[in-house]
């Protein structure tokens, strides 16, 4: 047999596989670009919740309420929770952690463009919870069902822990709604800033997006990026109107045929004005990030070499 | 429980209320800051402790007080000459050791504390104690470790553990004095008498640090003031943040 | 920029008592005793453990896809161990 035929015995099998519903494991044999694919966007998943803290970390500090600061805190530290279980799902491929951060670090991996919005008042903790951790969830409920089994696991945990999430943000816009002209003010300033970056969330139109086709066919991907945030899209709207607030979509409009909401269109040019680098903040979190891991460094070499004492001592009295 | 008794107990409630909300706070500054992912999960959960001990030692005062003042309204509405925390809790973040080495000194300080005030003839206060005391001990299971870790690790990390431990040393005395606020809760059997754990803090620190190959400071200066509101230049900032957004906007519901 | 300091370790949580030790993912750490402290953290934030294991995942001795069909087919023509095996009268149910 050549090795050629012997790729494509392979290659079938791995696709019956995928037809038939079965989860791919670490050890299977995986096409190189699925492989590749695969840690692509787990590595981005992850690098999306460890920045992701950032804007809500901003706030933590100056959250006006005891019982909001606890809870704020325990969502943050859940997304870094969240991080390291995708870093976990990413390692079975074969990639080490300090890898991916390395790519996050020099530009060369990605994360959600929705963290270079900067965070301006105490509602956009309300609307980042309620509205990207919505089009997260919404996200991470398909991909419950992706082909690799150890991001699929990943994706069960995290959905289970993540209901809260969205929850504890439409809970603080509901008690804005509800308290002064002020607050409800701030509210709707924070809704009308982080809709269409929510809805931008889900990427380019299934037309435009680079890498949908095969992630569908290897059914790492689900539902098409079009499909999803159409469904976020309907979903909040009774949301919006429920706390009385302005929606930001002008031309939003049930559509009986389609069963729907009809929307206005998403300006991509802010879209990728904002993937390119012209976000308030894109700069700034990555900075962070640097600075954090930088000054981390002498205590993971101390740590190392705590370790290494400690093995050497072993080994003397043994 | 008499006026005098009462009044003395809500300033004890409200006491160990600003060192958990103090500390809270500055904890939670570490968040996305840590050495690693697993490390700033771990140490979220050390500000959760005490953020949840703020709110319960504050509830306790409030009921006390019965003057309508909430949790939020001794969190937010007193400024530092009315905060009553002791000094050591507003020190500022600082590096990595310098923060382990802090909880090293308050952990096993309420390791002494905790179960003494669980026995307490206030129920409310032992209540709390009990639930804050299996905290503590896992507070301090890991800034025991982590002082061995960076006190015998590198020539650097030993260099900054020293240099965190000769800085914050001088703020430890104020843990073990007593006023006449606590005397009298203390006669009564309501507060602990911590000038009877100094000994025992001295020795069980002094073991960890010397097993850290760090060298145990010199008792030659002492800053004291924490209780009467008589603090350092860093508790004004810490609290400036903390209020901002509650004061801003007075008497809303968040 | 290998950091190399930190070890990769898998994490199993007995979620109740009664229940096996079930892997639930991994985490990075200096030593055991730290790697059970961050799995406590990490892992079991809302109380879903009652017990832990912490095992290096270099020491994880794990079979090949590759042996599959020597390793597990052998037992697919076995049906007789699986109770499906044996139709019983109605009469007799629930043995």
């Amino acid at each position: 047999m050549s090795s050629e035929q012997k790729l494509s015995l392979q290659e079938q099998q791995f696709m019956g596989k995928i037809n038939a519903e079965e989860k791919i494991e670490p050890k299977d044999w995986m096409p190189e670009k699925y492989r590749k694919n695969l840690i692509r966007q787990i590595s981005q998943h992850a690098h999306s919740e460890v920045i992701g803290m950032q804007p809500e970390g901003n706030f933590l500090t100056r959250a006006p309420s005891l019982r909001r600061k606890a809870i704020l805190l325990s969502k943050i530290q859940d997304e870094a929770g969240h991080g390291l279980y995708l870093y976990s799902a990413a390692e079975t491929l074969g990639i080490s952690r300090d890898e991916m951060i390395e790519a996050l670090q020099s530009g060369r991996a990605k994360y959600a463009s929705i963290f270079n919005y900067p965070a301006l008042t105490w509602a956009d903790m309300g609307a980042i919870g309620w509205l990207v951790d919505g089009a997260a969830i919404v996200n991470q409920v398909s991909l419950q069902r992706t082909s690799y089994g150890p991001y699929s696991r990943g994706m069960i945990r995290i959905c289970k822990e993540e209901s809260f999430h969205q929850r504890q943000g439409y809970d603080i816009m509901l008690s804005l709604v509800n308290g002064t002209q002020e607050q409800k003010a701030m509210a709707q300033d924070a809704l009308n800033r982080f809709y269409w970056p929510a809805l931008m969330m889900f990427g380019p139109h299934d037309s435009e997006s680079a890498h949908s086709a095969k992630s569908m066919e290897w059914k790492i991907k689900r539902e098409t990026n079009d499909d999803l945030r159409q469904k976020f899209i309907d979903q909040t709207a009774s949301q919006i109107e429920f706390l009385g607030l302005e929606h930001p979509d002008k031309e939003l409009k049930w559509s009986e045929e389609r069963g729907h909401y009809d929307s206005g269109e998403i300006d991509w040019e802010e879209f990728h004005s904002v993937i390119a680098g012209n976000g308030h903040c894109n700069r700034q979190r990555l900075e962070h990030h640097i600075k954090a891991h930088q000054e981390g460094a002498w205590v993971r070499e101390a740590l190392a070499a705590y370790n290494a004492k400690k093995q050497a001592k072993q080994a003397e009295a043994a | 429980m008499s006026d005098t008794i009462k009044d003395a107990t809500l300033e004890y409630a409200v006491r160990l209320g600003d060192d958990a909300n103090v500390l809270g706070h500055r904890i939670s500054e570490w968040v996305s800051h840590g050495p690693f992912l697993e490390e700033d999960i771990a140490y979220a959960n050390v500000a959760l402790d005490y953020i949840g001990r703020a709110r319960m030692f504050y509830g306790y005062a409030s009921e006390l007080a019965d003057d309508g003042r909430t949790e939020d309204d001794f969190a937010y509405m007193r400024d530092d000459r009315q905060y009553h925390n002791l000094l050591l809790m507003e020190m500022p973040r600082g590096d990595f050791a310098y923060s382990q080495v802090r909880q090293l000194l308050i952990d096993v300080y309420y390791n002494l504390l905790l179960p003494k005030l669980a026995e307490s003839r206030d129920d409310t206060l032992a209540a709390i104690a009990a639930k804050a005391i299996k905290e503590s001990r896992y507070h301090l299971r890991r800034s025991r470790d982590w002082v061995l870790r960076l006190g015998d690790g590198t020539e650097e990390s030993h260099r900054r553990t020293q240099a965190a431990l000769d800085s914050l040393w001088g703020y430890t005395h104020e843990m073990f004095e007593m006023d006449e606020t606590e005397r009298l809760l203390a006669d009564k059997g309501i507060a602990v008498d911590t000038t009877r754990l100094r000994d025992e803090w001295h020795r069980q620190v002094s073991s960890i640090l010397t097993e850290a190959t760090l060298s145990v400071p010199e008792d030659g200066w002492a800053v004291r003031g924490g209780r009467i509101g008589y603090h350092t230049e860093n508790l004004g900032h810490l609290l400036t943040e903390m209020q901002f957004v509650h004061r801003s906007y007075p008497g809303c519901q968040w | 920029m290998q950091d190399n300091a930190l070890e990769l370790f898998e994490v199993f949580i007995r979620s109740k008592r009664g229940l096996d030790h079930k892997h639930v993912g991994s985490l990075h750490s200096e030593d055991h005793e730290q790697a059970l402290e961050y799995a406590r953290d990490v892992y079991t934030r809302r109380s879903e453990g009652v017990s832990i294991w912490v095992v290096k995942s270099s020491d994880i001795c794990a079979s090949q896809e590759d042996d599959a069909e020597d390793f597990f087919d052998p037992n697919d023509d076995k049906p007789y161990r699986h109770a499906t095996y044996y139709e019983l009268p109605d009469a007799v149910n629930n043995m």
